[in-house]
């Protein structure tokens, strides 16, 4: 009995619910599991697998070479323009899949919330985490885009890490608010394709956000996204477009959007069994 | 507290009930959003979902509810349908919280409401075996530990690496049974999960289920076999709408239980008002099961002959309506179908319109121990179906008294006389 100390108490919240961020990590097997079931699952019973998880950003590439970039002539800062979207798309497609895949997560989950006590949280997490992998296949590729048109990152490259987590907490901090809502209003679920879409063209990744002035482009970067494809391509295509104060408006901006996801989440946390 | 493992006060669960169950759509949305825009925004935010509108009904599933549980205990919770016994393992589970009260719990918990929570069909059995362990909780080591147990209690050995989607439903029932039996909490919180599989795996989980009882674990158990009630558990509690009724020795709740079941329960009364049959020559009103002392009942003992009352209205004048009842077991056999036109005087004849009875007095010494399951028919024989109505009663066999060995093959068991003597 070597827990004979730990004493759980069942009480109604009022209120605001605490986060509870260590039992969170108590759970950390779980969150674990849930991924390797997400990876494992993703691409089961599918004719061309992973390969998937490279063709939608390849093809958005092409189709925004082809328009924007050769029909448009859009400036690219600089850089060969297909190489200039690509590097924008990656993070710009692990965003968008880990918020629809993870807004859905909880009322596809419906039989777990129901059946078995854990923190709710682990199921946004883990959906949101699992889409690494996808973003790993594609970068591959955006490497391999780099070598072809010769341009190799510079010491900058370092950085790349933290605009991940970056992409990470802002994509967490979406589904959070959207997962949570879609449990008790299924309109969500029809308005993440839309969302998605104007989110998409409200990014600088078809175009530059060189093209506004500033402060408008500081502005601009409240949407945590602008912050995250200028940071790619500052630390690995070596654009000017002088990212500092961008991606600290940015950042703010995601961590704010995260722990309000954070805290609604918790707060709805306890009727999700009830209602979902 | 040391000797407490479970301590429940004052417990109340509230529902509200209407709005409860259906999802909101944008229409709705938009028109509450019109009516009453800035409440609803509101209570969004404050979270409370925005969903308590004053034409809510309230239902409490659960009401003062208080009992502890001494550590090491084995404690039933029994009651029927309605009562509110998966909604207190859900408050003890924390799947849900109480609107009202608290309770304590010491100790390292695991429920099993369901088994098989989790699992994926693509994922083979092995994989199913670590996401679902770690589901209900276990560490890695420990299923890494109890890998080659599990497997062998499940006695899928052959199939451990084919996806869990090829599995037939057997074979899938005790793999997910063996991995939650092999699950090793302090206090362990089961709902109704022995009822899978066939007999033969029903009895290998009971005796599963009393080693673990001996092992000196704590154990609440809800179920609806009163047999296993009162085999496994030393106390029992008894719920009834929510509130509790009885707590005491398991023996003596489960028999006030049966005796009461008769006043109580009003199964028995159904009406098909809701039914869209329109055009229907008759059509069923109501079904009830009786006792031959025309007291309506829910417990059928296996040596007493007992009443089943079918009400229906004849709308047009009809001739050769056959009226008629069959009985399923627990796992959807057909037991048996009896139907009136059985009796030879109402063979050919018309009946007027009106409202009409059928009763049919049934036997059910042949009936082995367990829940059966009533559906109705109408007929015109070789000609039509008026009329179908599944799962319109239910009933259960007690086996309290029951003379035979209850694990015999077949779906009835009727008693037969055998002659024994010694051979010339």
């Amino acid at each position: 009995m070597k827990d004979a100390a730990e004493i759980i108490r069942i009480v109604p919240t009022q209120g605001w619910a605490a986060l509870r961020l260590k039992e969170l990590w108590a759970y950390r097997e779980l969150l674990y599991f849930l991924v390797w079931r997400d990876v494992k699952v993703r691409y089961k019973q599918t004719a061309l697998g992973a390969i998937w998880a490279i063709l939608q950003p390849v093809f958005t590439m092409v189709v925004f070479s082809l328009f924007f970039g050769r029909l448009g002539k859009m400036p690219s800062d600089g850089l060969p323009y297909p190489l200039f979207s690509f590097a924008a798309l990656v993070p710009w497609t692990y965003f968008s899949h880990g918020l629809s895949q993870a807004s859905n997560s909880l009322v596809g989950s419906a039989n777990l919330i129901k059946k078995v006590y854990f923190p709710r949280l682990a199921i946004p997490i883990a959906s949101v985490a699992s889409g690494l992998i996808d973003f790993a296949l594609a970068f591959l590729v955006l490497l391999g885009m780099m070598l072809y048109y010769g341009i190799l990152p510079g010491s900058k490259v370092i950085v790349l890490p933290l605009l991940l987590l970056l992409t990470l907490v802002t994509s967490l901090g979406v589904s959070l608010w959207l997962s949570a809502l879609n449990v008790h209003f299924r309109d969500v679920r029809h308005v993440i394709p839309f969302l998605t879409q104007l989110w998409l063209f409200s990014t600088p990744i078809a175009y530059p956000s060189s093209l506004l002035s500033e402060p408008w482009r500081t502005v601009y970067s409240i949407n945590p996204m602008v912050g995250v494809v200028e940071g790619f391509r500052w630390a690995l295509l070596g654009t000017d477009t002088a990212p500092g104060p961008m991606i600290i408006v940015s950042s703010v901006a995601a961590v704010v959007i995260l722990v309000s996801g954070v805290f609604y989440f918790r707060r709805l946390e306890k009727t999700f069994a009830d209602v979902v | 507290m040391g000797e407490i493992a479970i301590r429940v006060e004052g417990i109340g669960k509230q529902y509200r009930i209407g709005k409860r169950e259906q999802y909101k759509t944008l229409r709705d949305t938009l028109v509450s959003a019109f009516t009453t825009p800035l409440r609803k925004a509101g209570k969004v935010l404050r979270g409370e979902g925005g969903d308590s509108g004053e034409s809510d009904q309230i239902l409490w599933a659960l009401e003062d509810i208080s009992f502890q549980v001494k550590r090491g205990e084995v404690i039933g919770v029994i009651g029927g349908n309605g009562a509110g016994k998966s909604t207190l393992l859900k408050i003890l589970s924390r799947i849900t919280e109480p609107t009202v009260g608290f309770a304590e719990i010491q100790g390292r918990v695991g429920s099993l409401l369901e088994v098989g929570t989790g699992f994926h069909p693509e994922l083979t059995g092995r994989e199913n075996i670590y996401l679902n362990g770690a589901i209900l909780g276990m560490k890695q080591t420990d299923i890494d530990r109890q890998f080659d147990e599990i497997v062998a209690f499940s006695e899928v050995e052959r199939f451990i690496d084919t996806p869990v989607k090829h599995y037939s439903s057997g074979m899938y029932l005790r793999l997910a049974f063996a991995v939650a039996a092999h699950l090793e909490p302090e206090i362990l919180l089961i709902d109704e999960v022995l009822a899978v599989g066939d007999a033969g795996f029903q009895k290998k989980c009971l005796g599963k289920m009393g080693n673990v009882a001996k092992e000196g674990r704590t154990v609440l158990f809800v179920s609806h076999n009163l047999g296993a009630i009162t085999q496994l558990c030393g106390t029992a509690v008894q719920l009834e709408k929510g509130r509790l009724k009885r707590v005491g020795p398991a023996s003596e709740v489960v028999a006030a239980y049966l005796s009461a079941v008769v006043d109580t329960e009003l199964r028995p009364s159904w009406s098909s008002d809701s039914c869209n049959l329109n055009h229907a020559e008759s059509r069923f009103r109501s079904a009830r099961l009786l006792s031959v002392e025309k007291q309506p009942m829910a417990t059928v003992h296996f040596d007493s002959p007992f009443l089943i009352e079918l009400t229906y209205d004849v709308t047009v004048s009809i001739r050769d309506l056959s009226i008629s009842y069959k009985v399923y077991d627990y796992q959807g056999n057909l037991v048996f179908e009896s139907m009136d036109t059985d009796m030879p005087e109402w063979k050919g004849r018309v009946r007027e319109p009106g409202r009409y009875c059928s009763t049919c007095q049934v036997f059910p010494s042949f009936l082995k121990p367990g829940r059966y399951y009533v559906a109705l028919s109408s007929f015109v024989e070789r000609v039509k179906i008026v009329e179908r109505q599944d799962n319109v009663l239910s009933f259960d066999v007690s086996e309290i008294g029951y003379p035979l060995n209850p694990d015999r093959l077949g779906i009835v068991s009727p008693i037969f006389p055998w002659t024994v003597r010694p051979c010339d």
